[in-house]
């Protein structure tokens, strides 16, 4: 996260709006950064002079709800109602805003304190200009719905009417601020409403895709379909001969996928005449280099490699040769899944303005300030000549956390001068030029004594790297899981090249490694002579504090066995052997982005094909749920999609370089009649709150996969679930 | 060629190629960017518009095919009883998560409750899973319909 580094108590400036009202200009230091300088986030709040309060959203949204809830936090602190309140999208500027991107599931824990120290200091001057005009000690004061009132003598005076001396105070130190106690909240803890959903169901043009400039041209974009191919030679002079068509042009790009690769750019005021023209577009590719990379060669290579000595550890302690030689029991289980696509409905598209030696752009981006620097270098700009808006984004799910296409757009319209340019991919393009959820082998065993006790587990990895090192989203943390809770861990990996570009989905690292750890270790409680949910709870059994990386919270052991006592209480565990033939319950735990999950699935299998037909969550995010309706929506949502994974046929498979899916019929996700019935709590702890985009994923995949399991007596052991594994 | 049509009530005439599909006529020659380009193959209904009352797939409608005829889209659903009764009940349940499915499972779930006032279980799935939801908004969806249609769900 880069941000701007001020004071160490960053600055909170109130002063007059031309026209009356007042601006809340606050400025507030998040007091955890890595290095010890103070972080400033950045909010602005605008009270109008009728009393109506604008807050200023600083996020990216791309249906995770931060639009809704930064500002829900604002107007809790600074005492007015959500319903005096309009939300403001504002442009993206880390140097301003501080940390704006949407991933990780990071807005909540990085916003909490100050997003709500940003609200109290903006109401600590209102009360203390009341305080001033009546001649009262502002303790003494309350405030309501946008107005101080004085409960002594009952006066009363809204926000607006106190602007012209708000405006002259002296700003409080947001540390001295005494947040409002949990006990007192108003609107925190509330369900609200998407901000955006009126909109929405109008059909208003909020989205990148609707966003329109006058004079813009459309462009549709021709990359080389093998990553890493090089253009020989085009036709470019008989497509820019056919009617429509404006301009046909090349980008460089410089040779990496997050710049976005070279190709032809086909413009016309029209994208689908520029895309008609497009199937005139005659490029002569030279992969040579990248031709042999496939998805049959990965898995020889990966199955041989996962037979033979590691590249290198990740992580090794105690002594694990020993325990094995020692073992009573031991259990050994391969296990692989496949690249996956990101699909997001909005295909990646960006539009951009270039004048005057500054280019300005408008863009459904996750991550804003990457797509700054990226800009800036493939234009030899300076990153202050960039401007970047944010549109509403027609799904994230870390996709748009790359820019490649903010970069070719940006690389585009650098050739047209004074034209604005939206390029917009199409659902080929979208699936056909990802950066890939990457696919992964795992070689298990695990150790038992003679009381079944886990004495020793070990996992050869098989990942894809380059120089010795994973590449994007293809590592496994030293601290996974049962790092730091038995004695005995190897955990180590093994490297394959691929030319494929690599990237995060939502719940990176986890999705995978969340199926592959909880349904093996369902495969040694079995062998154990118990259940998952036991084997999880005994090895959580010592109250332990499990250091994580920096600014993350420890893993909590105690909070891992409350969720997991919670799941199985919900999901009636205790009774899942009197279900009939054919149908099964299954569990599995799992900790990501700093939240426990723990889920049971149950499933039926019906003509063959596994249906599930509930799913009980239990999650533990801290003290705190801000916005229930919302988090009930994003457990919902990553449940259906962590099934769709292993359920709707997904697989990215390359051919010669290429990716061979092209659409939603190749690269499927789950409809309405597959939605099962999902049951959402949450375990409440004394922590403060942490995010919930991400971390009720990783659990449900091997939920699902060990209830097939007790239904069916197979395991699944490869992604994505077929009939024949069934059969 | 001029070919002439309504969109929510309205003449229109457009003067374009007769192959270029409803989808993109909406949103570039009519400047009507609330219906959808997800797929452009007809496997994602993020573009689905009413044409003679009938959901359909705009971006498998060519401009051709519609001379003549009445379409709705999500910026005139509202004006008829089972539009502005989904409408209401997509905010009442706050359905959208990304919302760039919704217009799409909003003219789906409309042009059901117009031909089948209280649809089951099935017929809802049935009328809806040409609809994909990336964001798996699929719990509120169903949820929405049947409160739209004023049936009791024991689920939701
Ligand atoms: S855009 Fe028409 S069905 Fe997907
Ligand atoms: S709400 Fe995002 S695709 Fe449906």
């Amino acid at each position: 996260m880069s941000a701007a580094t001020l004071s160490r108590r960053g600055f909170i400036s109130a002063s007059l709006l031309a026209g009356g009202g007042l601006l809340f200009d606050l400025n507030v230091p998040v007091a955890r950064a890595a290095d010890g300088t103070p972080v400033i986030l950045t909010a602005f709040i605008r009270i109008l002079p009728d009393n109506r309060v604008v807050i200023g959203a600083k996020n990216a949204e791309i249906g995770q709800g931060a639009k809704t809830m930064l500002p829900m936090m604002i107007a809790e602190e600074l005492g007015v109602d959500w319903s005096q309140v309009t939300i403001e999208q504002t442009h993206a500027d880390a140097k301003i805003f501080g940390g704006q991107s949407a991933g990780g599931s990071r807005t909540t824990p990085r916003e909490w304190l100050p997003t709500r120290q940003a609200g109290a200091a903006a109401r600590a001057m209102l009360v203390a200009a009341a305080a001033q005009g009546w001649g009262v000690a502002p303790e003494t004061l309350k405030t309501s719905a946008g107005k101080v009132i004085d409960p002594k003598s009952g006066k009363s005076a809204t926000y607006a009417s106190l602007a012209a001396v708000a405006a002259k105070l002296p700003a409080p130190d947001p540390a001295t601020l005494k947040l409002t106690d949990s006990a007192d909240f108003r609107i925190i803890g509330q369900s609200v409403g998407g901000v955006d959903t009126p909109a929405i169901v109008a059909g208003k043009p909020l989205f990148g895709i609707d966003f329109k400039l006058p004079n813009m041209l459309y462009a549709v974009l021709e990359t080389c379909p093998a990553f890493g191919g090089t253009m020989k030679s085009a036709n470019l002079d008989a497509v820019k001969a056919l009617p429509g068509v404006a301009h046909v042009l090349t980008i460089k790009g410089d040779g990496t996928p997050e710049s976005g690769f070279e190709g032809v750019a086909i413009l016309s005021k029209s994208w689908w005449s520029a895309n008609q023209a497009r199937e005139a577009l005659k490029i002569d590719w030279d992969v040579s280099a990248v031709s042999g990379f496939s998805t049959e060669s990965y898995a020889s290579q990966a199955a041989a490699k996962r037979k033979g000595k590691a590249d290198a550890d990740i992580v090794r302690t105690g002594d694990v040769d020993a325990a094995f030689a020692s073992a009573v029991k031991t259990v050994t289980a391969d296990y692989d899944y496949p690249f996956l696509a990101h699909g997001t409905l909005e295909p990646q598209n960006c539009t951009a303005l270039f004048k005057d030696g500054a280019v300005e752009i408008w863009a459904p981006t996750q991550n804003p300030e990457s797509g700054r620097a990226l800009v800036a270098k493939a234009l030899n700009l300076p990153p202050e000549k960039i401007r970047i808006n944010f549109t509403r984004i027609g799904g994230g799910f870390g996709r748009r956390l790359m820019n490649d296409y903010m970069v070719q757009a940006a690389s585009i319209a650098a050739q047209l001068p004074g034209v604005p340019v939206k390029l917009l991919w199409t659902r080929q393009q979208d699936i056909q030029r990802d950066f890939y959820r990457p696919a992964g082998w795992h070689g298990f065993r695990a150790a038992l004594d003679k009381g079944g006790k886990l004495t020793a587990f070990h996992d050869h990895f098989v990942t894809f790297g380059k120089d010795g090192k994973p590449v994007r989203s293809a590592e496994m943390p030293a601290s996974e899981l049962p790092v730091g809770l038995i004695d005995n861990v190897l955990l180590e990996q093994s490297f394959l090249a691929t030319n494929m570009p690599t990237g995060w989905l939502r719940a990176p690292g986890s999705n995978a490694l969340g199926f592959v750890t909880q349904a093996f270790l369902d495969e040694v409680a079995q062998a154990a002579g118990k259940d998952l949910p036991t084997l999880m709870l005994d090895l959580f059994s010592d109250p332990k504090a499990l250091p994580r990386g920096p600014n993350q919270p420890p893993f909590v052991t105690a909070r891992a066995k409350g969720v997991i006592e919670k799941a199985i209480a919900m999901g009636d565990w205790a009774n899942r052997k009197t279900l009939p033939k054919g149908s099964g319950k299954g569990f599995a735990f799992y900790y990501s982005h700093m939240g426990y999950f723990a889920e049971v699935v149950e499933v039926a299998i019906v003509d063959g094909v596994p249906k599930v037909k509930t799913v009980w969550v239990a999650g533990d995010v801290g003290s705190q749920i801000i916005n229930p309706i919302n988090a009930l929506h994003q457990a919902q949502g990553s449940v259906i999609e962590g099934l769709g994974q292993a359920l709707a046929g997904q697989q990215i498979t390359q051919v010669a370089g290429a990716v061979e899916q092209a659409n939603y019929d190749t690269h499927p996700y789950l409809r309405i009649n597959d939605a099962p019935q999902i049951i959402v709590e949450f375990v409440k702890t004394d922590y403060p709150p942490t995010g919930l985009g991400e971390p009720a994923l990783p659990p449900v995949i091997p939920a699902l996969v060990n209830a097939i399991y007790a239904a069916t007596g197979k395991r699944i052991r490869t992604l994505p679930v077929t009939a024949e594994m069934l059969a | 060629m001029a070919i002439s049509f309504t969109v929510n009530g309205q003449k229109r005439q457009v003067d374009g190629d007769s192959a270029k599909p409803l989808l993109w006529v909406l949103r570039e020659d009519l400047d009507m960017v609330g219906t959808k380009f997800g797929c452009g193959a007809g496997l994602c209904g993020a573009c689905t518009v009413h044409v003679g009352g009938e959901a359909v797939r705009s971006c498998q409608t060519p401009l051709g095919d519609v001379a003549g005829k009445a379409i709705t889209t999500i910026e005139g659903v509202q004006a008829g009883d089972a539009g502005k009764r989904i409408a209401a009940a997509w905010v009442k349940h706050d359905v959208p998560q990304c919302g760039y499915c919704q217009a799409g499972q909003i003219m789906s779930a409309t042009a059901l409750l117009a031909t089948t006032p209280k649809p089951s279980d099935e017929e809802i799935d049935a009328a809806m899973m040409g609809n994909l939801c990336r964001c798996s908004t699929y719990v509120r969806i169903r949820a929405a319909i049947k409160d739209a249609a004023g049936i009791k769900d024991m689920q939701a």
